[in-house]
């Protein structure tokens, strides 16, 4: 593929990375998020993150499959979007869930086992955002970024373990996230075909 | 003792209104008001299943049994419901119900009652004039309504089925109909649907069997045609389309309390004190608000029924 079109494809893929949150914004104005807006947005903003933290998981494996080393850089740019609706995610939670009430954000991420999960993955994205530079990565090295970025899988782990646990009863939908996630570490752990 | 020899134009014993009712006939025309109210909401003229009450309208229950807090926009109550016979998501129940057949609807009465039998809804619900009650509705998941119920006092309607003095317990089933109840078609939870309360709480004058809500009939994602109210419990308690109602002398099998024993008591009273093992029931989101608010003992309904439960353990029997 020639350069200039990877290059408008991996913007067509940031631009659309921003869509949900888009979306959502677009909702929230028209009052169109349903009887509690506020648990829509809390769940919406991380199932994204989910998804958008396994789509940049699959980016590697789908690479070497297509051998299509144009997808390269999507790695990041979907890992960053993964780590933005996190964040919103987050913000969610503690400024229109809680207001703020610091005693009880403290006990939900220290005594129920599905927030503390979900504290852990987000945690776990933080040095993966605060090192995604080019500049960083040259400055850790290569084997050292490596694997430190392998954490992106026990993050996914943490957040699919954060949805199942808040799940009353029908567990249809984390499994298949669950499902999903397997599967990707499969392929990482496979023997490469070739180098890469 | 006078003879009365009734004369041909004499309006029937069963039509004479009671003298309690036409005594409150001033609260009855505030019910008949609410009710006009409802028909005027934006949300009533779009629903099909939602044909308004025929018939009188209900009066007021007993003072302090009545909330005077806004109600839940109908759209809302309507459109937000946890009914896993539809499917586990809150809006399946308003998109996917419509397939759920209200008319004809029995209810099987049996266990330790007089006359068991298979009652068509209509005779069960004749002799109990039914009620207008505005209830606090508090979920387990933390979040809560205010919904004006019509329906019977679930009392009157045990005492009139003579339960024997075996009876201690109650026990409500769900209608279990994949066809209808296309939910029911995966093992989510243990089909059909079952509740139960202790005798003395079903006899309790706020639980409820509510036939409608905002002054028309219950929609069917609201669990028609037949519902129980309970509202100093957790919403689940409050099974929804009912067929089979028996008095039994063991504590029945309630379906959450089976699926997760040590998340979901048989009692299940509202409690900010007993947190759900996973999340916090110290306060809940009222519906349509945005702030969290406190949540109440017994959904603040302690002073009716604090006393069904005076010297029990309630972290214990949760």
């Amino acid at each position: 593929m020639r350069r200039s079109r990877a290059r408008a494809l991996h913007a067509a893929v940031i631009a659309l990375s921003a869509l949900p949150a888009g979306v959502l914004a677009l909702r929230a104005a028209r009052g169109t998020l349903g009887a509690e807006p506020i648990e829509t947005l809390t769940h919406e903003t991380g199932q994204w993150a989910l998804r958008f933290l396994l789509l940049s998981l699959a980016v590697t494996p789908a690479r070497r499959l297509l051998r299509a080393p144009f997808l390269a850089p999507w790695r990041r740019s979907l890992g960053l979007a993964a780590f933005g609706y996190a964040c919103l995610h987050l913000s969610v939670y503690l400024a229109l869930d809680q207001v703020f009430d610091w005693s009880a954000v403290v006990e939900d991420v220290a005594e129920r086992p599905y927030v503390t999960a979900g504290a852990t993955a987000l945690l776990c994205l933080v040095p993966l955002a605060a090192t995604s530079t080019r500049g960083a990565q040259r400055r850790l090295g290569g084997r050292r970024w490596r694997n430190l970025h392998r954490l992106a899988y026990a993050a996914a782990a943490a957040a699919v373990v954060h949805f199942l646990w808040l799940v009353k009863a029908d567990l249809r939908e984390p499994l298949l996230y669950a499902g999903v996630l397997a599967a990707l570490l499969g392929a990482r752990l496979l023997p490469e075909r070739g180098a890469s | 003792m006078p003879i009365r020899i009734a004369n041909a134009w004499d309006a029937p014993e069963r039509e004479v209104t009671p003298e309690a009712l036409w005594l409150r006939r001033r609260e009855f025309l505030r019910g008949a008001g609410l009710a006009a109210g409802a028909l005027l909401l934006p949300a009533c003229g779009r629903t099909e299943s939602g044909a308004v009450a025929a018939g009188p309208s209900p009066v007021r229950g007993p003072d302090g049994f009545t909330t005077d807090e806004p109600a839940t926009a109908f759209e809302a109550a309507s459109s937000y419901n946890n009914f896993y016979e539809f499917g586990t998501d809150k809006e399946d129940p308003a998109e996917r119900a419509g397939s759920l057949v209200t008319r004809p609807w029995s209810v099987r009465v049996d266990g330790e009652v007089a006359k068991p039998g298979t009652i068509p809804l209509e005779d069960l619900l004749a002799p109990h004039p039914s009620e207008e009650r505005v209830y606090r509705l508090r979920c387990v998941e933390a979040w809560s309504m205010v919904i004006p119920w019509r329906g019977i006092p679930l009392g009157a309607l045990l005492r009139r089925l003579e339960p024997t003095s075996r009876a201690k317990f109650v026990a409500f089933e769900t209608l279990l109909d994949p066809e209808q109840m296309p939910g029911q078609r995966r093992s989510v939870l243990d089909w059909p649907y079952r509740e139960g309360l202790r005798i003395d709480e079903a006899m309790h004058p706020l639980a409820l069997l509510a036939t409608g809500m905002y002054g028309r009939d219950l929609p069917n994602q609201n669990g028609a045609p037949l519902r129980l109210v309970v509202p100093w419990k957790y919403g689940f308690k409050s099974i929804k389309s009912i067929v089979r109602i028996s008095l039994v002398e063991q504590q029945p099998p309630a379906t959450w309390n089976q699926q997760a024993p040590d998340e979901y008591g048989f009692y299940s009273n509202v409690n900010p004190d007993v947190d759900h093992p996973r999340w916090s029931q110290r306060s809940e989101r009222r519906v349509g608000e945005l702030r969290r608010r406190p949540t109440l003992p017994f959904n603040g309904y302690a002073e009716q029924v604090a006393g069904l439960y005076a010297g029990m353990d309630l972290r214990k029997h949760f």
